[in-house]
């Protein structure tokens, strides 16, 4: 789905191109009534196919995974044989593959992810109990990287070659390539911890200090979101600055350009009505794939800050394995991408009228 | 007061490829004048002069005298005011100066409401109307550019063009990559909307052939001057200088069936303009070169009634044709070149 969403501008920029071999002889392309619901009818159907190709895959994946369900939950006790056997039953562990596919698949359908082995709780509670906190945080990211990228990437090219265009995009690269885990850390021993007579500035962990109320209770929240977005956002906006940089110096060349020019136009008019909304149209993919991530969380970042979010939670399920919640998460994040690519593929046709008829 | 007076125009790009070298040309109200030459003759770097609309780190200088007023004097809320109202541009429609992303109408209304000619109502009614002046329906201002024929888009480039009134056209290459059937439409299009307005044209193509049947006076270019200048039929028929000859050569012409059989190219390339060869630019090419060629260059002189060709024969022919008539007074054909580049009508 990711690659489709991306190939869509090139194949839009393709369909304005063949002027040279006479459309004239062709006839002008006529706007069909049912040319839209059958690209909409289209797009959604290849978002079923790709999220049950995802069931099928999660499931089969995480029974790759090294380890014994079983024995985590005894917790190293020493059990009987029998016991073991009990438990397996309980969880349906001792039924054959297909058998254990297809009840997944079943109960997945009515919207039944499973029970967890670790937190004995339904797997659909713990994923709707750590949602809210992943999305506030990659959220408030999401949308600072995408503004900012945006913002500097169109600055760097409409002064492409200049000292600034040099020094921001290669910060912006430079930003793009740290691992953010690492970045994270380095913050928290810098910022939280503090260096010799520095005290922390932030606190190294966690979502809130607990017993706060009303406004106090969201400033404590920000305060700790400070540092997990910092990372992000340093860490991502390159990616946007840099789509949005290159696809703009792209159309710069155009001829529309200096039609525009040439009908009076002054240059930020020039840029704002004509360049940048041909340009945007790579940013706008990027950013419905960003806006996927949102949901998946950042696993390593939610894990350095210790936040209490879906990455933190798959963490811990992944090193069990606890199964349905693995899985459970699995397919969540995966519908995600989906479901936000179906979008930027159905709302693309606003963006470039040459999509989608 | 000509409606355009280019005088001395050089073009130098920041590479160091001088573009236009010295060109002078004049343009009255209601007529028409084309500019021929090879791809890189300079001809296209001439447009985008007129309106200023070369990129940054481009040297121009000369005069160029739009309704007596020097654009290249002028500030750049004057030239973005000029823009458009008071000379357009007809590009290439049929590749890629419209904008894929927006429907045609608004970019016809785009100039009239930033140049404040009318209301947003006034400029849809507007764009209507010139939609129908150029034989298309009304309703494909909705249309984006993608949804039209290389010739309607031809024919939205000129709507476009004509929305603010302006006094002077200018169509680089407007018949390019069409057809021959459109092709002619489009030539009968702009050649009526031209007498319907009494607008000034400058059409530049690098075919001789569309430029002879459709303006008045023609001037052939090469590496970035003229060097043949006269009444459009008698430049395209009966050419002085060996240039212009070989482009007219170039094309088979309707009515001669043996032109057909026997197309005449011209052997090479067009000069680096970053490189040009001493003397005069052309002779490494020229079939009738002499040995001054390659030192002496070679001005623009009178060739003729209201003609002016810059090649060392024509100086010669005019002092032979003197010399027979007998004509031994000095009020003759003016020979200088500085008395001979003002002789346009």
């Amino acid at each position: 789905m990711t690659a489709d969403a991306a190939s869509a501008p090139v194949e839009g920029t393709g369909a304005a191109g063949p002027a040279k071999d006479g459309p004239a002889a062709r006839g002008p392309r006529v706007r069909t009534a049912t040319a839209y619901p059958r690209y909409v009818a289209g797009k959604v159907a290849g978002a079923a196919v790709s999220l049950l190709a995802v069931l099928v895959t999660g499931f089969f994946l995480f029974r790759l995974i090294p380890g014994d369900p079983v024995k985590f939950m005894t917790g190293g006790r020493q059990v009987s044989a029998e016991q073991l056997a009990a438990y397996r039953r309980e969880f349906g562990l001792d039924l054959p593959l297909w058998r254990q596919f297809t009840d997944y698949c079943g109960k997945a359908l009515t919207g039944d992810l499973g029970t967890s082995y670790q937190f004995s709780a339904p797997v659909i509670d713990k994923i709707t109990e750590a949602l809210p906190n992943t999305l506030l945080l990659t959220g408030t990211a999401f949308v600072l990287y995408t503004a900012l990228g945006i913002l500097l990437g169109t600055r760097a090219a409409w002064r492409h070659g200049r000292l600034g265009d040099r020094l921001g995009t290669g910060l912006a690269l430079t930003l793009y390539s740290l691992p953010s885990f690492w970045l994270g850390l380095l913050l928290i021993i810098t910022l939280s911890v503090g260096i010799g007579p520095l005290p922390g500035l932030f606190p190294t962990g966690g979502m809130e200090s607990g017993g706060e109320e009303g406004l106090a209770y969201v400033l404590d929240v920000a305060h700790h979101l400070v540092l997990p977005v910092v990372t992000l956002v340093a860490v991502e906006y390159g990616q946007t600055l840099l789509v949005t940089r290159s696809a703009l110096l792209d159309e710069m060349g155009s001829d529309y350009l200096t039609t525009a020019r040439a009908k009076g136009l002054r240059d930020d008019l020039v840029r704002r009505r004509h360049a940048v909304p041909n340009a945007l149209l790579p940013t706008v993919t990027l950013i419905f794939i960003n806006l996927g991530r949102t949901v998946a969380g950042v696993i390593l970042v939610e894990t350095v800050f210790s936040w209490p979010g879906l990455g933190g939670l798959f963490y811990q399920a992944l090193s069990v394995p606890d199964l349905p919640l693995v899985q459970g998460l699995f397919l969540v994040f995966a519908a995600a991408v989906i479901l936000m690519n179906t979008l930027a593929d159905l709302l693309y046709p606003l963006f470039d009228p040459r999509v989608g008829r | 007061m000509s409606l355009l007076d280019v005088r001395g125009l050089t073009v130098t790009y920041a590479g160091g490829a001088q573009a236009v070298r010295g060109v002078d040309l004049r343009l009255d109200a209601g007529r028409k004048l084309g500019i021929a030459g090879e791809s890189g003759c300079g001809k296209s770097t001439l447009a985008l002069a007129l309106l200023r609309l070369l990129p940054a780190g481009t040297r121009t200088g000369g005069e160029i005298l739009l309704d007596g007023e020097d654009v290249l004097a002028m500030k750049w809320g004057r030239v973005r005011a000029v823009r458009w109202a008071g000379a357009s541009i007809v590009f290439q429609g049929a590749m890629h100066s419209l904008n894929p992303v927006r429907r045609v109408g608004d970019q016809i209304a785009e100039p009239i409401l930033l140049h404040r000619r009318a209301t947003p109502a006034g400029a849809r009614k507007r764009t209507g109307e010139l939609l129908e002046h150029v034989g298309l329906p009304a309703a494909r201002a909705s249309a984006y550019p993608h949804e039209l024929s290389g010739g309607q888009r031809q024919r939205v480039m000129i709507a476009m063009a004509l929305a603010c009134d302006p006094r002077l056209i200018i169509a680089d290459e407007p018949t390019t990559a069409l057809d021959v059937m459109i092709q002619a439409q489009i030539l009968r299009l702009i050649e009526r909307l031209v007498a319907d307005q009494d607008v000034g044209l400058i059409m530049i193509s690098h075919d001789l052939a569309v430029l002879a049947g459709t303006c008045d006076r023609l001037a052939v270019m090469y590496a970035g001057r003229v060097v043949e200048e006269g009444p459009a039929r008698q430049v395209y028929e009966a050419a002085r200088h060996p240039y212009a000859e070989a482009l007219s050569a170039a094309f088979p012409r309707i009515g001669d069936p043996a032109s057909r059989f026997a197309p005449r190219g011209l052997p090479g390339d067009p000069p680096d303009p970053s490189a040009l060869p001493s003397g005069c630019a052309f002779h490494p090419r020229c079939p009738v070169a002499r040995d001054s060629c390659a030192t002496d260059d070679q001005p623009l002189r009178a060739a003729g009634p209201q003609r002016r060709a810059a090649c060392v024969r024509v100086a010669d022919d005019e002092r032979e044709a003197r010399a027979a008539a007998g004509t031994a007074a000095p009020h003759g054909e003016p020979d200088s070149p500085e008395e001979a580049r003002r002789t346009t009508p």
